[in-house]
């Protein structure tokens, strides 16, 4: 169906003579386009167009484009065009695309690359500064609806929050109890293998015990929430900015932090501490079995030896974070869900701030954390 | 000759869990027409469109478009994909990410090799040829209004001319100086390009303007096809409700 494309370009006197034969579709694309810079010289010279469309068979918009850029172009130099042999059944298709591309789109100004360096710059301290104050504002909303819930206590979204403490909890105990016991696991084989050149190896108990206590059980399970409930958070929350239900949920009366994000911030508070605690266990399980196994130390010496090393100090201090990791963790990923712009890349964009963001500040609060409980001896 | 045809659908069943949303329908749509798609709200003409596309499996029944059996290897995506056909999806379904012009590009990026600055060019004519700016070009798909949301889509589903286009209500949502833009913007397409058009609408000036058949799909199967004429006096009750209830009316009003 579909024919080779041929432009016959003729010079009679300064008349210059153009015929257009077979498919000007875009099949051709790539042909058309350069049938078309091959007479751009040529057109350039002429002082006097004719062109003679007799022997199009096909022509699609890509075809009357070209065309139309042809004669144009020499109107444009004041040069006289005449057009013949346009078959009827072509004729409104090259009359459309006659006066199509006639306004100059405005061109926008090129930054200077030095200035526009310096305007990112200065748009990132900003930003930066808008980063705390965004994060302050939603603490303060989120306080806000939690002493609503607190004055009306039947204001609290109660199925929500039971669903997503569902979610948030209870489905994640398999995945962290698994990654937590093998952490535990790991630190006692590599305790073992190290103290045992100074015949200390018993000591591994009271390493295993107040690492997983105090820092890793909390801090791994925060990041793996993180990582798990915070990124799921802001892409739900992403996706229902995008396509304007929050916008919806806020012309009905309802304010979307009380009926989205408490619940969400409220579960998180609740899941982490019960998660760091079973991840702790699963820790100090994962020791107990390598010392047992692999270092030969029975479990009722790993459980004496145990109550020894640690105290209870070493768990509230462990557990004492947890809220506060599930707080910053749900207010980044609430506060991030709801930038998302219309596109499918900020919602991407946005997930992934979400969660770099929220497992740097939890492991910056862990260290805060251990200067506080440094100083005043715990 | 099978040739005369551009889509065949014959005997077709889809459904949804228990519920069969397209029951036995037959429908040909001859080469170079367009035709008109009407029907009940819900009724499953999305749904139609959807499978003859290939985008929901079908339960029972034969779908060829061009000839080509969608059971074939590969399925019609394979066989045909950007440049042979192009849809309009009633929700517009650009991309996000993408200007509206890199929107319309998109098809003519990936299917031929052109500079950069023709195809500018080209998808600059195409917004212009369904009403829009080229400073239009520059706005996200999140920036633009619903109506213009449709014009870029149906832009981009012209992008290559392909030929057979597929078009879920491509004129709700537009004003009717638009719309009727757009009858003209098809009508011209159909004659230079011998376009088919499968086009489910609900705009009686559409189909009264621009369709050369229209078929009415109730309870899951055509139950009227023919011109304009034929199912203003088509007899089911369905079709004569649609056509001749208040709103439909002033359509064919004699003038006094
Ligand atoms: N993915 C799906 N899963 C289940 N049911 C569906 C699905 N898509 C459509 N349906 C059902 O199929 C029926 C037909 O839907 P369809 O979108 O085809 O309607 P329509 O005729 O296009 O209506 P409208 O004019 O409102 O666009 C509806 O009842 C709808 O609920
Ligand atoms: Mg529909």
């Amino acid at each position: 169906m579909s024919s080779t494309p041929l432009l016959d370009i003729a010079t009679a006197g300064d008349t210059l003579e153009l015929r257009p034969t077979g498919s000007w579709t875009v099949v051709n694309a790539g042909l058309l386009e350069s049938l078309f810079n091959a007479a751009a010289p040529q057109l350039a010279a002429a002082k006097r167009l004719r062109v003679d469309l007799a022997g199009v068979r096909e022509i699609d918009t890509l075809g009357a484009w070209l065309l139309e850029k042809i004669s144009r172009g020499a109107e444009q130099a004041g040069h006289p065009v005449t057009v013949t042999g346009i078959d009827e059944r072509h004729a409104e298709l090259i009359e459309d695309v006659r006066k199509v591309n006639r306004t100059q789109r405005a061109a926008r100004p090129r930054p200077n690359p030095v200035m526009a360096r310096l305007e990112q710059a200065g748009r990132a301290a900003f930003g930066a500064v808008d980063e705390i104050v965004i994060f302050l504002q939603m603490l303060g909303a989120t306080g806000w609806a939690l002493l609503g819930v607190l004055r009306r206590p039947r204001s609290l979204r109660m199925t929500s929050l039971v669903y997503q403490t569902w979610r948030i909890g209870w489905q994640a105990i398999p995945i962290m109890v698994l990654i937590t016991f093998l952490i535990g696991a790991i630190i006692a084989q590599q305790g073992i293998f190290h103290f045992r050149k100074f015949g200390a190896e018993s000591y591994v108990v009271d390493m295993v015990g107040i690492l997983v206590l105090r820092e890793l059980g909390v801090l791994i399970v925060a990041i793996m929430v993180a990582g798990r409930s915070g990124s799921a958070c802001t892409a739900e929350l992403g996706s229902m900015k995008m396509r304007e239900e929050i916008d919806a949920l806020t012309t009905m009366g309802l304010d979307p932090i009380e009926v989205l994000i408490l619940p969400r911030i409220i579960a998180l508070v609740i899941a982490l501490p019960i998660l760091a605690f079973m991840g702790s266990m699963a820790a100090l399980y994962g020791g107990g079995l390598i010392a047992w196994l692999y270092g030969g130390m029975s479990p009722a010496i790993f459980i004496e030896r145990l109550r020894e090393a640690v105290s209870v100090t070493h768990f509230e201090v462990g557990i004492i974070k947890a809220p506060f990791m599930a707080l910053v963790i749900g207010i980044i990923a609430c506060s991030e869900g709801l930038k998302v712009q219309g596109s499918a890349e900020s919602l991407g964009r946005q997930t992934t701030t979400s969660v770099v963001k929220s497992i740097f500040l939890v492991i910056v609060l862990d260290g805060l954390f251990a200067v506080f409980f440094a100083s005043i001896g715990m | 000759m099978t040739d005369q045809y551009a889509i065949r659908v014959s005997d077709l069943v889809v459904g949804f869990g228990r519920r069969t949303v397209i029951d036995h329908l037959s429908l040909d749509v001859r080469r170079g027409e367009i035709l008109g798609l009407v029907g009940a709200s819900g009724g499953g003409k999305s749904v139609l469109m959807r499978t003859i596309i290939g985008l929901i499996p079908k339960r029972g029944g034969r779908i060829e478009v061009m000839g080509w059996d969608a059971d074939a290897a590969g399925g019609l995506n394979g066989h045909f994909g950007a440049p042979r056909w192009g849809i309009l999806f009633q929700q517009g379904a650009l991309f996000s990410s993408l200007t509206a012009r890199q929107n319309v590009q998109f098809p003519l990026r990936e299917n031929a090799s052109l500079s950069q600055s023709l195809m500018d060019e080209i998808a600059d004519a195409k917004l212009e040829m369904v009403g829009l700016t080229p400073d239009d070009g520059d706005k996200l798909p999140s920036e633009l209004s619903g109506g213009m949301t449709k014009r870029v889509a149906l832009a981009r589903a012209l992008a290559l001319d392909p030929a057979i286009v597929f078009l879920d209500e491509p004129t709700s949502g537009l004003d009717p100086i638009a719309a009727g833009d757009f009858d003209a913007l098809i009508k011209t397409l159909q004659k230079t390009l011998g376009l088919t058009v499968f086009m489910v609408t609900h705009d009686l000036a559409s189909l009264k303007t621009v369709c050369d058949r229209v078929a009415a799909l109730a309870d899951g199967k055509i139950v009227a096809i023919g011109s304009m004429d034929d199912l203003l006096n088509s007899e089911h009750p369905w079709v004569r409700a649609y056509f001749h209830g208040k709103r439909s009316l002033m359509l064919h009003k004699k003038p006094d």
